[in-house]
């Protein structure tokens, strides 16, 4: 087991260094310059700032230079805010960004559940056509959507929770919220599939022989059998949102990561889009040896045979 | 004998969107106490339908008990709820099915799958229940049970999954068991093993079995009545004696006729020709006139009551009937026949 996890993590700095590579190289094949904007400076001015940031190099010794300075954990320093480092800006922004994901993955995952069981236990029935309706509503609807009608009805209207900015944890709540639709949607339309799937098998009727009750025959022989292909997709889509979502951070005026992304790109900010990109694909490389880890937790024939 | 399980007039239908199937159709049987009664017939003649409705095990919806009684031991199941029936199950009535390779739970260990039952039903603590576990899986003949209860289906080959699974049905000592074709999944020597370890067991405990199956090599080892199915209802029943020596009803001519034999390999292979008739819309008279050579007028007009052979036997079959030609069931068949008492007088000895 320990050896696995040595070998993934050796894989995944070798994952890493291809990424940091290819953004790299992709990124220079960006027009423009971080200075593209800035008309005002003199022909001569701006040769000496290119010059400081050491962007007149040649490509192969900038990357050289960015590696070097990347293995020894330095990500540089942003070109918008001259002088202060990519480590720093990251940092600052990352936490209402993963707070908000976090939250928003626990309250989607265990609602969505809830509701895709509901709708297996009882299917065809009144409660699984209400929840597979309200799946397809949170899925189909984009969430500014839901963010809007929320700000208006219980920030404007009851005035019940702020409306935006970032300034506590009552904050939180409505973007929250807003952000937990779509794995709802996702983990209720999983789960109603694998479920019933799960229901449908020889082993439930085993069960059932038994004389196991109804709920011992859902949550302690169907459960664990429907969650493989449920973590596989929302492993994934959790570091998505707590890597920051654009349109939410924007309508709640939240100072999260994916507002500084969005920013750093039309700036031409390298460094930040850099470390942006390489904080997001290690977030998803390690997001992904969890879940490996968690498939042998929860089935025991993917279990690992060294483990035994 | 007295009678464990008392079937009158069961019904058993599923409600589908081309309409009612009736998948079961007006069954009688009844099993006695320590009795193995075999229940035979081709895919499709409801024999699994009328033993999983006896526990309440058929999906609902669709399927339901339409009419019917199941006395058990006087208690009418049909009338039962899903609770009442949590008691029962595992508990009086349990089964064994098919296929091992899903009927086990893949992520629950072994132990636990049958401790389940001994907890629910019988009260048991933890370690009461895996000393009975232990006790249990030495009964099927899993060696080293204390480790073996700690681990999972998939460590188990397909024989020894199926020991499991008897196991699991064992473990509150059933009144009643039902085998739902518990050798059609294995291979031939492990089936003969399962066999043995189910008469073992009959023997030990003494409860009664329903065996399902399509495999009449099967009824002659392990059976002492036989109750031959078709199209949703019983068209013969007896010993086995009379079933294999001395059976009245075509279809039964028909399923012994196509049992291969191994000292019968220059005989042509019987084949009953035609397939059954859909339960959508049961034909008029005896369901299986159309695949019947033998069948007469009457047999599309009206369906043939039981009549009796003897005390034990009684067929539904037209040709019993006073007025009805004699007739002989075909060379092949007799032949067979003639086989099946050579061999199993002479290889079986003694059946239980």
């Amino acid at each position: 087991m320990t050896r696995y996890i040595i070998q993934r993590l050796i894989y995944m700095v070798i994952t890493m260094f291809l990424i940091a590579t290819l953004t790299f190289f992709l990124m220079k094949f960006l027009p423009g310059t971080p200075l593209s904007a800035a008309d005002k400076l003199s022909d001569e001015q701006q040769a000496v700032v290119l010059e400081k940031y050491g962007l007149n190099d040649p490509v192969p010794v900038q990357y050289f230079n960015y590696m070097v300075n990347l293995a020894q954990g330095d990500l540089g320093i942003s070109f918008q805010f001259d002088n202060r480092e990519v480590t720093t800006i990251i940092m600052e922004r990352i936490g209402p960004s993963v707070q908000l994901g976090f939250q928003a993955m626990i309250i989607g995952t265990i609602i969505g559940m809830l509701l895709g069981l509901v709708s297996a236990i009882y299917h065809n029935g009144i409660m699984d056509y209400t929840s597979t309706f309200l799946a397809v509503l949170g899925q189909s609807i984009p969430s500014f959507v839901f963010a809007g009608l929320l700000q208006f009805y219980i920030g404007v209207k009851f005035g019940w929770l702020p409306v935006a900015l970032w300034e506590g944890w009552e904050y939180t709540i409505l973007p929250t919220i807003s952000l937990a639709i779509f794995p709802i949607a996702i983990a209720a339309r999983f789960m109603r599939t694998e479920m019933l799937e799960v229901m449908g098998s020889d082993y439930i009727v085993t069960a059932r022989a038994k004389g196991v009750n109804k709920v011992g025959v859902v949550f302690k022989h169907g459960l664990r059998n429907a969650l493989i292909p449920l973590i596989t997709v929302l492993g994934p889509l959790a570091v998505g949102l707590m890597t920051g979502t654009l349109v939410i951070e924007n309508i709640f005026a939240v100072p999260g990561i994916g507002e500084q992304f969005v920013k750093a790109i039309n700036m031409n900010d390298f460094p930040i889009i850099m470390g942006t990109t390489l904080l997001i694909a290690f977030l998803f490389i390690f997001i992904i040896l969890v879940i490996d880890l968690l498939y042998g937790v929860i089935d025991p024939r993917i279990r690992l045979a060294e483990g035994e | 004998m007295e009678k464990l399980l008392d079937v009158k007039n069961l019904h058993v239908s599923f409600d589908t969107y081309g309409g009612e199937v009736k998948a079961v159709r007006g069954v009688n049987f009844d099993v006695k106490k320590g009795e193995t009664l075999a229940i035979v017939g081709e895919s499709g003649s409801g024999k699994s339908v009328t033993t999983k409705a006896l526990m309440h095990l058929i999906p609902k919806p669709p399927g339901r008990i339409k009419e019917g009684e199941i006395l058990f031991e006087g208690r009418d199941l049909a009338k039962m709820n899903e609770k009442q029936m949590q008691k029962i199950r595992g508990k009086e009535i349990s089964m064994i099915f098919q296929d091992p390779m899903t009927s086990l739970n893949p992520t629950m260990k072994v132990g636990n799958q049958i401790m389940e039952g001994l907890i629910k039903h019988q009260k048991m603590s933890k370690p009461q229940a895996r000393k009975r576990v232990m006790e249990l899986l030495e009964l099927v003949g899993i060696p080293d049970a204390e480790n073996r209860m700690k681990q999972y289906p998939h460590q188990f080959s397909g024989g020894m999954r199926q020991r499991v699974v008897v196991a699991i049905a064992l473990a509150c000592n059933p009144k009643l068991l039902i085998a739902d074709e518990p050798t059609t999944a294995l291979d031939v020597t492990i089936q003969a093993q399962i066999l043995e370890l189910m008469k073992d067991i009959q023997k030990k405990t003494d409860s009664a079995t329903i065996f399902i199956t399509h495999d009449l090599g099967v009824v002659a080892n392990v059976a002492d009545r036989v109750a031959v199915m078709y199209a949703g209802k019983i068209v013969e029943v007896g010993t086995v004696d009379d079933i294999f020596y001395n059976p009245q009803h075509p279809y039964t001519w028909g399923l012994l006729g196509s049992m291969p034999s191994l000292d019968s390999a220059d005989e042509e292979l019987f084949a009953i020709p035609g397939t059954p008739p859909d339960l959508m819309h049961p034909p008029k008279g005896d369901a299986f006139a159309a695949r019947n050579k033998y069948a007469m007028k009457i047999d599309f007009e009206q369906e043939p009551p039981m009549f009796k052979v003897s005390d034990s036997h009684y067929a539904a079959t037209w040709l019993l009937h006073e007025h009805a030609p004699k007739i002989e069931p075909p060379a092949a068949v007799k032949k067979r026949m003639e086989g099946m008492a050579n061999s199993s007088s002479s290889s079986e000895g003694e059946r239980v």
